[in-house]
């Protein structure tokens, strides 16, 4: 397969869901039923061609990097806007990442939207959603990657108030949309200080432009600020600390949506962009990044500890994972942090699949009883739903200890190397919060997830209604089992302590940073043949770049070469200091993460399966603790009484002024302007009338002695224009 | 005196004139249109004389083709109007059609 | 006097006559046919200005196309058929008032003529034929004009089939 097949074969995976809206959106009474199937089979085809296109990338062009293409949009005077699409290895890994769960979500609102009066534009909204999250994915600029980020937020928008009935759903879609927004106006500000500077939107350019010494603004402060608010896009859509309030309200909108949208798709991109603008984040701005991911999933781990609602704890979960990702990639640990974007899709998306099974579940027999006043979502109503769901059962079980880093699961392998990076961070630079906060919520992740096992699916069910529950049928299921097989460690790699040789860890690697020496932590330049460190080696040809590019990319390039011949020449030789660290840091890393993961699902067990200690009364005994988790830390609060409440202020006082001042000037200017006007109305009467009727009587004269000469005859006409022309003949000649 | 540019002139000079009066004087829409016909042909002249001997070169004749598309164009649709006209009036003298006076 | 002095005012000759006979003839069937006669002068004038794309297009068109619409156009607006239509003229104060002021008209336009000290330039060399430059002009130069006319003309078609439609 050649670099152009794969090029047209993306552009297929992309515009096939459009068609699909297309069609759907206006047939939908045609369609009925038809259009699940029809979605389902766009989805499917999509599906086999992603595998194609990432198995070709993988395999046969592995090597490369980003295979793309770029065309010229507009010309702006001496500043060209070029957009394309391209194709490297995070794209292949991320095309089948969205249209695989896009596929199976498809599946399961068959059975799961049957009953749904809206079910065809269900299918419409889907495959708009889908069109858009693959634009992100295969874009190769700013640009297209803007435009599709805000189509993402669209359909996110109309999916989450898919059931805009209900007030709930309508405020929860406004509020996701706006929060979005603020993120958003960061990222736009980001790309307009990007193309300002380097005068493109493509990567590879500004990436270039980073490399060759080109500073926003000639400051190092600036680029840190352009890396920073790049990442408000990410912080927005990825839902971190402090614009993570959107996500869990999303959850009103139907369960497949939050699998496909709030676990592992949407809230992937804002992960997706930060691998992205990983190469341009400065040191300052990694620092944020990771900041930001360790107060996420610390806090949304305290927060799913005691919430009731069985897909709010989801949703508090998918926030403190993401922000696990963000870490992640904030301390350098780039693939693996990607890496755990990809198994947080699959096992997420299948407890968000499990949680729409056992809410389907619990609404049937809900609907049995007459029963409309029993929430099926709370997990309090739950209890015992292991004998009536087997199926569920096993799949969720599956899934909680992939979630949990059990050894044997896509989970514990990536949560693992990200652990590892934050040690080998913290080592390096002395930020010890950070591994700190990625351990705590690792113990937490795990005894907040047993909770959510043992109070639904263990025990005796605790009403009527859950133990009238029954199996859902196979389009269901079929999604759970194949979702939950995909979290065993073998598809990653072989080993089953260690990914680093598996071929997902050797297909996605760290890019080479761009930025300066000066703006970059030591251990993360690349290292040279002697394993010294590079930096001083890259600033002398940062030095030559005002020179010569040319010069600048062939010092690179040796340096390059250096890097990798020494990576051959001493095996396990890693790309720079912080790479090696992390290898140091693997088996501490690991004994850790697996202490701590025993420790969390220990004492979940023995709060909720055992009773040996019992919940309540250990929430008394830290009540405060207990009071701020339970409201979500008061976040909701804190942004209505500050944020909300003094744009209402402010509103007020303009509408205040509004009335006050402004209507009162303009009332003055009225009144004094009424005696004018009345003053120039007699004015008027009298002189102007008198000249404008003399006027008039006196065109009237002209125009009846004129008239008779308009016989209405051309050929009249015709002579009196020759005569006219003689006339000017002889004055002119 | 051999034939030069102010020959042809002359010719289209009176060409043109003839057109004048033809348009001035006949009653009938149609033959007002060939009045019409006679000066497109008397300013076509022109434009090849002076692409002869004036230097204006091949563009003149781009220009007569230019004037030969707009002549067609225009009695096309004069004639289709005096069609129009003589389906309204039974008649098509110019003269008598004054509508315009009121 | 040379054989182009001939052909010259043999060519002149038809076309002034005929034209007079276009103008001044009382039946419409023999202006037409004069016409038919003034448009061959033209052309013969043409060819003797080494214009010959010209004057084959002037046959063509001309001729072929706009004069048989004419006399289409003769067929149709009037009742009776045969060749002698007549066609009235106006009264003869606006004859005199037309005649003096075509008249003049010419007279100024020859003195003019005469004593304009026109810009002269070799005649063109003669070349086998003007084809070739015309259309490489019409396709480069005056492209964008090029394809206006052709939309002109097409509307003009359009629009005259909608006019002349009976309602």
């Amino acid at each position: 397969m050649t670099k152009e097949t794969i090029l047209l074969l993306s552009t297929v995976i992309l515009l096939l869901p459009l068609l699909g809206f297309t069609i759907i959106i206006f047939n939908q009474k045609r369609l009925g039923k038809a259009a699940g199937y029809l979605g389902s089979a766009v989805l499917g085809i999509d599906l086999i061609l992603s595998i194609i296109v990432a198995f070709s990338k993988l395999v046969t062009f592995a090597g490369e990097g980003m295979i793309q293409t770029k065309f010229d949009w507009i010309n702006l005077g001496t500043k060209t806007i070029s957009i394309g699409i391209g194709v490297d290895n995070l794209t292949a890994v991320m095309l089948i990442v969205v249209t695989l769960i896009s596929f199976l979500v498809h599946l399961f609102s068959m059975e799961y939207m049957a009953e749904d009066k809206r079910f065809p534009r269900f299918y419409a909204y889907l495959g708009i959603f889908t069109f858009s999250m693959l634009g992100i994915v295969i874009a190769n600029n700013f640009l297209n990657m803007y435009i599709f980020w805000e189509l993402v937020g669209l359909s996110s928008y109309l999916l989450i108030g898919f059931w805009y009935e209900k007030d709930s759903a309508a405020n929860a879609s406004k509020k996701a949309f706006i929060t979005n927004r603020i993120g958003d106006l960061g990222f736009f500000a980001g790309i307009m200080i990007v193309f300002f500077t380097y005068g493109s939107f493509m990567f590879d350019d500004v990436f270039a432009g980073v490399a060759s010494g080109l500073l926003p603004f000639d400051s190092g402060t600036m680029l840190t600020a352009a890396g920073i608010l790049l990442f408000c896009g990410a912080i927005g859509k990825s839902a971190q600390f402090p614009l993570h309030v959107w996500l869990p309200d999303a959850m009103e909108g139907p369960t497949p949506v939050s699998a496909l949208i709030h676990a592992a798709t949407m809230v992937a991109a804002g992960v997706y962009l930060t691998c992205r603008i990983f190469p341009m984040l400065t040191a300052d701005a990694l620092i944020f990044v990771a900041y930001i991911g360790a107060i996420t999933a610390f806090m949304a781990a305290t927060i799913a500890i005691t919430q009731n609602d069985f897909k709010k704890v989801l949703a508090y979960s998918t926030v403190s994972q993401l922000g696990y990702m963000i870490m992640a990639i904030g301390v350098g640990a780039y693939t693996n942090g990607f890496f755990h974007l990809v198994t947080h899709a699959w096992f997420k998306a299948c407890l968000f699949l499990g949680s729409g099974s056992v809410i389907h579940a619990m609404h049937h027999a809900a609907h049995h009883f007459h029963d409309h006043h029993t929430d099926p979502q709370d997990i309090r109503n739950m209890g015992g739903l292991r004998k009536t769901m087997p199926l569920t059962y096993i799949t969720f079980l599956f899934v909680t200890i992939a979630i949990s880093g059990v050894p044997f699961t896509s989970g514990f392998l990536s949560k693992d190397g990200i652990l590892a990076g934050t040690l080998a961070f913290g080592s390096l630079s002395g930020h010890w919060l950070i591994p700190i906060a990625g351990f705590g919520a690792a113990g937490m992740t795990a005894f907040y997830m047993f909770r959510l096992l043992i109070e639904s699916f263990h025990g005796k069910a605790k009403t009527n209604i859950a133990s009238h529950t029954h199996e859902n049928n196979k389009l269901i299921t079929g999604p759970l089992v194949l979702l939950s097989v995909l979290t065993i460690w073998v598809f990653y790699s072989f080993n089953p302590i260690d990914a680093t040789s598996g071929w997902f860890q050797k297909s996605i690697k760290t890019p080479a940073t761009s930025v300066p020496a000066a703006l970059q932590f030591d251990f993360l330049m690349p290292l040279n043949a002697e394993g010294h460190n590079a930096a001083a080696h890259t600033e002398v040809a940062t030095h030559n770049a005002t020179n010569s590019h040319t010069e600048l990319a062939k010092h690179e390039a040796a340096a390059n070469t250096h890097g990798a011949e020494a990576k051959s020449a001493h095996g396990s030789h890693a790309l720079n200091k912080f790479e090696e660290e992390m290898h140091h840091m693997h088996y501490p890393a690991m004994i850790a993460s697996l202490l701590i993961a025993g420790l969390g699902i220990l004492l979940s067990f023995c709060f909720y399966q055992f009773k040996v200690f019992s919940p309540d009364n250990m929430a008394n005994m830290i009540k405060p603790f207990y009071k701020i988790s339970l409201n979500k830390w008061y976040f909701d609060e804190i942004y209505d009484k500050t944020v909300i409440g003094l744009t209402l202020g402010f509103a007020k006082l303009l509408s205040w002024f509004d009335g006050a001042v402004i209507d009162g000037i303009v009332n003055g200017v009225a009144t004094v302007f009424r005696g004018i006007g009345w003053f120039v109305g007699k004015f008027d009467n009298i002189v102007i009338d008198g000249f404008v009727n003399l006027t008039a009587q006196t065109t009237g004269f002209f125009g009846a002695a004129f008239r008779k000469v308009q016989t209405g005859r051309i050929q009249a006409y015709l002579i009196f224009t020759i005569v006219g022309l003689m006339i000017l003949f002889y004055f002119l000649v | 005196m051999g034939i030069g540019l102010t020959h042809y002139l002359i010719i289209s000079i009176l060409l043109f004139a003839l057109g004048v009066f033809g348009i001035a004087t006949r009653k009938n829409a149609i033959l007002v249109l060939m009045g019409l016909e006679l000066i497109l042909n008397s300013a076509n002249i022109n434009f090849i004389a002076f692409a002869r001997f004036g230097g204006m070169n091949i563009e003149g004749h781009v220009a007569v083709i230019f004037v030969i598309i707009l002549a067609a164009a225009e009695v096309a649709v004069a004639l289709a109007i005096i069609l129009n006209i003589y389906q309204n009036f039974r008649h098509v003298d110019v003269d008598e059609i004054n509508q315009l006076k009121d | 006097m040379a054989l182009y002095d001939v052909i010259f005012y043999l060519f002149a000759t038809i076309v002034l006559v005929s034209a007079g006979g276009v103008v001044f003839s009382r039946k419409m069937m023999y202006s037409a046919f004069s016409l038919l006669f003034t448009f061959f002068g033209v052309s013969g004038l043409y060819v003797l200005l080494s214009a010959d794309f010209i004057a084959v297009t002037q046959i063509m068109v001309y001729v072929g196309g706009i004069l048989v619409l004419i006399i289409f156009g003769v067929m149709l607006t009037t009742k009776i058929t045969g060749v002698d239509i007549k066609s009235g003229t106006l009264g003869a104060f606006q004859m005199g008032i037309a005649g003096l002021a075509s008249l003049a008209i010419a007279v100024f336009m020859i003195i003019m003529s005469m004593n304009t000290q026109w810009m002269q330039k070799d005649p063109l060399a003669e070349t086998s034929t003007t084809v070739e430059a015309i259309g490489g002009l019409l396709f480069t130069e005056y492209l964008l004009a090029f394809g206006v006319a052709a939309i002109l003309l097409l509307v003009a078609f359009i629009g005259a089939a909608l006019i002349a439609r009976r309602k």
